[in-house]
């Protein structure tokens, strides 16, 4: 019995999937059968996602601390941690650190890897080499590469300063001066950028037909004019994709600037993202920490909606 | 008028045989140069673990007298964390590829109710800042006691690489030509023993890209490991250099050589596999 179902199931696998009407068990059993493969990991997502997202609003509205732990308490006080968060004078600060740190970010790691990836392009002795070897960065632990850069960036002896002293420039505290702090850490963070972006946009490169440089060719249309007019309509799918992801990565930095200056000095680099985890992780006060954490997440919707949505725009028209 | 409309396309079409050797010389010398700026940091990285004392004015731009002490102290204090690593990285890949080759061949092949949405979410799960996981999962995992556990760090780390495994493998699984499984369906197997022995040994590659980001992505894990433990019970490497940077550094010897060991994998893998690291860059991107 059950192995005729099976071999039922198995057949009608297709035709099914076509919206055949079969004898209803079978139907069933092979609806079942296919859900099983995904229900595993919608649990999964809805355990470690869908929860945590939920937990964090609910948080939000709590006053939620150490001692809930231990007496399991966690009084409702409404907006009380939104206004809190909103009020205080490092949120002004937190927003415009992080509005600085993703598109000071972002704009240069496009650009320089549009640059590199357009050098790429030419192929030359050597190029498929340091193009792999140009991912290397990009796969070490960030927190690896965060110290190697205070190392780098040290005021007494970093790599840095003795090059610059090598010109007769005096020591300059890259990470302990409060105006240089954010400066220091977006470079970092280019630095980390450059390998993804010129990846992509390589491979979206290596997409545009050689015939239309040829046809545009004959049209008088080459370098600069060719970019402009081939180049860059063929790959602004690959731009957008690119653009996105890299805010809403930027977005959620935590590793590097906590590993470079832990969001100091004078929270000259403390975000969105770092001042959650101080608020949670260092002051223990989890209701304002899940508030910092959803103006974050709602800051990454609305740019990654309204971004789509005008890229599909352009798309269209 | 015709000859030259001819030749210009032959022209743009083969610029390589056109541009002349030293050209193509001159932009190899510039690609070192590029490079050489892009990897300093990871050269100065091995370049100080191998100089003893790094710290005081000393180091030099190149280790002309190499020392292995900042090693020796690095493998003393960080041996186990590197240990616990390994175990939290493979353990992560284990249980992602449980849950996730399953799910990517189902949204792959199968158009039911709540696939696409369940997609959507998958995309929408790659923009939750980390930060809020674990904001919520540390009250979660100290009612059920998975604070500062082995399998706590698995799970949550697991939870970061899902959704990414099953939008890359998925990507393959879509090229799989269905008469593959519907000629198993056939004779006789039924979803799972086609998915077995079918789906799983051709998405070898996908499988295996995906198995690598994973690998990857548990082992530069920091924010995880530094919210979900509060003991050193259990302490991946990624904790054992942010201590030491936490801190007012002396001596970068150690320092940098653990970094140079947290970095072997990453250094390893790109060596072995790199055409898994691209195409899983790729990958990353067809989102």
């Amino acid at each position: 019995m059950s192995a005729s179902v099976e071999a039922a199931v198995g057949k009608r696998a297709p035709t099914v999937a076509a919206g055949h009407p079969g004898r209803p068990r079978a139907r069933l059993a092979a609806t079942a059968s296919r859900w099983l493969f995904i229900a595993p990991a919608v649990a999964y997502v809805a355990v470690f996602f869908g929860y945590p997202v939920v937990k964090n609003i609910v948080m939000s509205f709590q006053d939620y601390t150490t001692r809930t732990f231990f007496t399991g308490e966690a009084p409702w006080v409404g907006f009380a941690n939104y206004a809190a968060t909103f009020r205080s004078s490092l949120f002004t600060t937190t927003v415009v650190n992080t509005a600085l740190f993703t598109i000071g970010s972002i704009v240069a790691q496009f650009l320089i890897g549009l640059g590199l990836a357009l050098f790429f392009r030419r192929h030359f002795p050597l190029s498929g080499f340091l193009r792999g070897l140009l991912l290397l960065p990009w796969l070490l632990p960030l927190i690896a590469s965060s110290a190697v850069w205070k190392w780098i960036l040290d005021q007494d002896s970093g790599a840095l300063n003795q090059l610059l002293g090598l010109f007769g420039t005096p020591p300059v505290p890259w990470l302990v001066s409060p105006d240089l702090a954010l400066i220091a850490v977006i470079g970092v963070n280019i630095w980390l950028g450059i390998p993804f972006n010129t990846t992509i946009l390589y491979s979206g490169l290596q997409s545009v037909p050689q015939e239309l440089y040829e046809a545009a060719a004959l049209d008088g249309a080459v370098g600069a004019r060719a970019f402009r007019y081939i180049t860059w309509p063929s790959i602004r799918s690959v731009v957008s994709v690119v653009i996105v992801l890299g805010v809403v990565y930027t977005l959620k930095v935590v590793d590097i600037i906590l590993g470079l200056t832990g969001g100091g000095p004078a929270n000259s680099t403390q975000t969105l993202a770092t001042n959650a985890y101080h608020q949670s992780f260092v002051n223990f006060q989890f209701g304002q920490g899940a508030a910092v954490s959803n103006v974050l997440i709602v800051v990454s919707f609305v740019f990654a909606v309204v971004y789509i949505s005008i890229s599909r725009k352009a798309v269209d028209e | 008028m015709t000859t030259s409309i001819q030749a210009a396309p032959a022209h743009v079409a083969l610029p390589r045989r056109h541009r002349s050797r030293t050209g193509a010389l001159a932009m190899t010398v510039l690609g070192v140069l590029f490079l050489a700026v892009m990897i300093f940091p990871v050269y100065w990285m091995v370049n100080s673990s191998l100089q003893a004392n790094a710290g005081a004015a000393t180091t030099t731009w190149f280790p002309f007298q190499p020392t292995f002490e900042g090693y020796v102290v690095a493998f003393q204090q960080q041996i186990q964390n590197f240990l616990s690593s390994m175990v939290i990285s493979l353990g992560t890949v284990v249980v992602t590829l449980l849950f996730a080759t399953p799910a990517a061949y189902g949204l792959a092949r199968f158009r039911m109710r709540g696939t696409r949405a369940f997609l959507l979410v998958l995309l929408i799960t790659q923009m939750i800042p980390t930060i809020v996981i674990a904001n919520a999962l540390y009250t979660l995992f100290n009612d059920v006691n998975l604070l500062n556990t082995y399998w706590g760090l698995i799970l949550a780390d697991s939870a970061a690489q899902i959704p990414f495994s099953i939008l890359l493998m998925r990507a393959f699984m879509e090229s799989i030509p269905p008469s593959l499984v519907e000629a198993a369906l056939v004779d006789g197997a039924n979803n799972f023993r086609a998915f077995i022995s079918i789906v799983i040994p051709i998405s070898r590659n996908a499988i295996v890209t995906a198995a690598l980001f994973t690998f990857l992505g548990a082992w530069g894990d920091f924010l995880i490991a530094l919210t979900l433990t509060s003991t050193t019970a259990v302490r991946p490497i990624t904790l054992g250099i942010y201590n030491y940077i936490g801190s007012n550094v002396t001596d970068w010897a150690p320092v940098m050589a653990t970094a140079v060991l947290a970095s072997l994998p990453a250094a390893v893998l790109l060596v072995v596999a790199q055409k898994y690291i691209a195409a899983g860059a790729l990958g990353g991107a067809v989102k």
